[in-house]
């Protein structure tokens, strides 16, 4: 069995330089934010007070962050301990996309600095779907440090902090799975304030449970993701085996979740909805098919066993979910008034910076820190 | 969303109504809050208003509110007009809005004529703000009903401005140090023993403030009398000393917005075309508060289950842990 090790290839290629450039251009954008106020840079209006800061970058991003979630669920929980190779990786993604929607929250904030409220126990509300959200996941950004610092900790001379970790580390896990299933289930339970202002498409009480399994399924979308590009790239053996298997499981869960999508919307009478012609019905459709698309994939032998099938199916689902996402929380909402929204090109910047920026850091700590498993076939 | 967008939606919404009307019934919502007896509120009575905006001008005054244009692309001939705001922002807790049809020669008619709206805070009984408020800037007088801000606990978050039902609370883009805007029914100036200022200014009796229990009478007696029938309408405040406007029944639509809306609201409108086309949107009796908070309730009661969660999670992982390091590499 091979053992995790640095790649330790160069850091500065023109991949990476052209990563640090557009995280650059993000943060000349955000500068503008912090001096001219959020209309400055982004186009959110009256109508639409949340754009793609909080949706892309919180939302989705950190649903794309679930791949700790997701495979410590499978090897500690369902004991899966041949999936192990791939949990570092996915820690390890998981742990930018919080961390970055964390600050992404904070430049997003009209009053950043009075964000220590939601710690003052005078001043929380527990009955605000977002307080427990906001708590949830600053704990679980901790504990994602901690289920990763094994990576930084080996080799080094034990201290009083790795002595902790490795003795607490079953209730760190057992946390890292608890937290984001509250939290991705609440970022659903969100919605359900929004009534008449959200399509019937969409609204259902169903949404806890329709977020927390689509974020799973994101979750393992991104291994399967990472494993091919990582691998591709670093030349690096690639886990196909051990994906295959995982891809049957992911599989079935999709089916799962595109029959309790389906049998809500039929109980609820109002798949009339989806018959008419409109940016958000056609969005609804291409939705679905992306799940559909990745389930049959992953299912059907032979389409599986497909040189692509795993890396195609991935990319489906992780569009999939985050199309539903947009959808729920901007496409298919409509405000009270006649506004509109689309993303400015410096409100795209940030967030474009803010992906290169987790990429860039990605690159940096598998390149220096013990992540992947397989010997790299050049140094 | 673009405007034919909107209206394919509504139009479907029209076939598929029967359903979503229908309240989410299910065990889930908690049960809805009750008004309290002592409550102040308004009464808008769009058949009275005849679009003078003095009270836009009065409540920009009251709360030291800047001036507000129509962004540029949208202005036409009045570019640069002086504080003519075209819906709430952040900078504008009330404003004066016109439907029109066709010729628009008629008022208060709904084919080829036209109406007034005036938008601020309806004042929820179940206010949705006060839900959502992750950090309680958003709070409901539990006497007068008043649901107020406090921008020194605010994070900015704008989720009240997402939920409201009806698109009241505005966060000021403008300002790196915005905060957000919304009508408090001018506590301020209550607290000196006067009224708010849009009903102290309207000088046809358009806006009443009073209890909502008088002005719930005064709607009875407005809704019972026949179209033209002279009545005497209340100014500023309803009981108050100020003489009247004396004029006609007219032609109400029978309805009453904000008796039932999310949940019932401390402002309460009449009108003589049907509150969709003067934008006031079709909200189900339930309030949204509710559902929202009954889901939460029932998954976080006491923390039971994710206490009982965590203990079987954290269980599973210490025996599958079998090498206590769970980050070892496999030992095999
Ligand atoms: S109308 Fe909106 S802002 Fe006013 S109390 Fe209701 S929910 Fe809050
Ligand atoms: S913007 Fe302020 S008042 Fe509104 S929900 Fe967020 S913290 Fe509360």
């Amino acid at each position: 069995m091979s053992i995790a090790a640095p790649l330790r290839s160069k850091l500065i290629t023109p991949t990476t330089l052209v990563l640090l450039a557009l995280a650059a251009v993000g943060f000349y954008f955000l500068l503008e934010r912090f001096l001219y106020g959020l209309g400055a840079v982004a186009n959110i209006n009256q109508g639409y007070p949340w754009g793609i800061w909080v949706v892309f970058d919180v939302i989705i991003g950190t649903a794309i962050g679930c791949g700790g979630f997701a495979m410590a669920l499978l090897v500690y929980v369902f004991n899966r301990g041949d999936y192990h190779p791939l949990m570092r990786p996915a820690l390890l993604s998981g742990l930018f996309g919080y961390t970055l929607g964390a600050v992404a929250v904070m430049f997003d904030l009209g009053r950043y600095w009075h964000v220590y409220n939601l710690l003052l126990p005078w001043h929380a509300q527990p009955n605000s779907v977002m307080y427990e959200v906001a708590l949830c996941v600053m704990a679980y950004v901790v504990v994602l440090w901690m289920e990763f610092s094994p990576a930084f900790l080996e080799g080094r001379a034990a201290g009083g902090f790795r002595r902790f970790v490795d003795r607490w580390m079953w209730a760190i896990v057992a946390l890292g799975v608890l937290l984001p299933t509250m939290h991705q289930s609440s970022l659903g339970s969100m919605l359900l304030v929004m009534g008449y202002k959200l399509s019937p498409l969409w609204f259902t009480l169903w949404l806890p449970a329709l977020f927390v399994i689509s974020a799973l399924m994101m979750g393992y979308g991104i291994v399967m993701f990472e494993a091919t590009v990582v691998s591709r790239s670093f030349g690096l053996p690639s886990h196909r085996a051990l994906i295959s298997k995982l891809s049957v499981v992911v599989g079935l869960i999709t089916v799962a979740w595109l029959a309790l999508r389906w049998g809500d919307l039929y109980a609820r009478h109002v798949l009339a909805f989806a018959c008419v012609v409109s940016v958000r019905v056609v969005m609804f459709w291409i939705e679905n098919a992306l799940f559909l698309a990745a389930a049959l994939i992953f299912i059907v032998p032979a389409w599986r066993a497909g040189r692509r099938a795993s890396f195609l199916g991935a990319v489906a689902l992780l569009a999939g979910g985050s199309l539903y996402r947009l959808d729920a929380y901007l496409i298919g909402y409509t405000p009270v008034t006649h506004w509109s929204y689309f993303p400015s090109v410096p409100e795209l910047m940030v967030t474009i910076g803010m992906i290169a920026l987790e990429v860039l850091l990605y690159l940096v700590f598998i390149k220096t820190l013990p992540v992947l498993h397989g010997r790299p076939a050049r140094r | 969303m673009s405007e034919v967008d909107r209206r394919d939606f509504l139009k479907t919404a029209g076939f598929a109504t029967a359903a979503t009307a229908a309240p989410v019934e299910a065990a889930i919502p908690r049960s809805p809050k009750q008004i309290s007896p002592e409550a102040v509120g308004m009464l808008y009575d769009s058949t009275l208003c005849n679009g003078c905006k003095a009270c836009m001008s009065a409540c920009k005054m009251a709360n030291n509110m800047p001036a507000d244009a129509v962004p540029e692309s949208l202005s036409g001939w009045n570019k640069g007009t002086w504080d003519s705001p075209e819906d709430l922002s952040g900078r504008t807790l009330n404003v004066i809005r016109l439907y029109r049809n066709g010729a628009a020669e008629v008022k208060d008619r709904e084919i080829d004529g036209y109406a007034f709206v005036k938008r601020h805070c309806l004042h929820c009984v179940d206010p949705s703000c006060v839900s959502v408020c992750p950090v309680g800037a958003m709070s409901k007088d539990p006497a007068s009903g008043i649901v107020s801000y406090d921008p020194d606990v605010c994070i900015g978050c704008r989720y009240c401005a997402y939920g409201c039902p009806f698109g009241v609370p505005q966060f000021d883009y403008t300002d790196p140090f915005g905060k957000i805007a919304k009508c408090q029914f001018c506590v301020h100036l209550q607290k000196q023993g006067k009224i708010p200022a849009c009903c102290d200014v309207c000088p046809t009796g358009a806006s009443l403030f009073g209890p909502v229990k008088e002005l719930e009478q005064e709607i009875g007696r407005r809704l019972a009398a026949a179209p033209g029938t002279p009545y005497a309408f209340a100014r500023g405040k309803i009981g108050g000393d100020r003489p009247p406007n004396e004029s006609t029944i007219p032609h109400y639509t029978k309805a009453v917005y904000g008796e039932h809306e999310a949940g019932g609201t401390q402002v309460r409108y009449l009108a003589g075309v049907p509150f969709p086309d003067l934008g006031l949107p079709k909200v189900g009796s339930q309030s949204p508060a509710s559902i929202a908070e009954g889901m939460q309730h029932t998954l976080y009661h006491w923390l039971i289950a994710p206490i009982v969660a965590f203990a079987g999670l954290a269980f599973l992982a210490r025996r599958n842990m079998a090498h206590g390091r769970p980050d070892d590499e496999p030992k095999s």
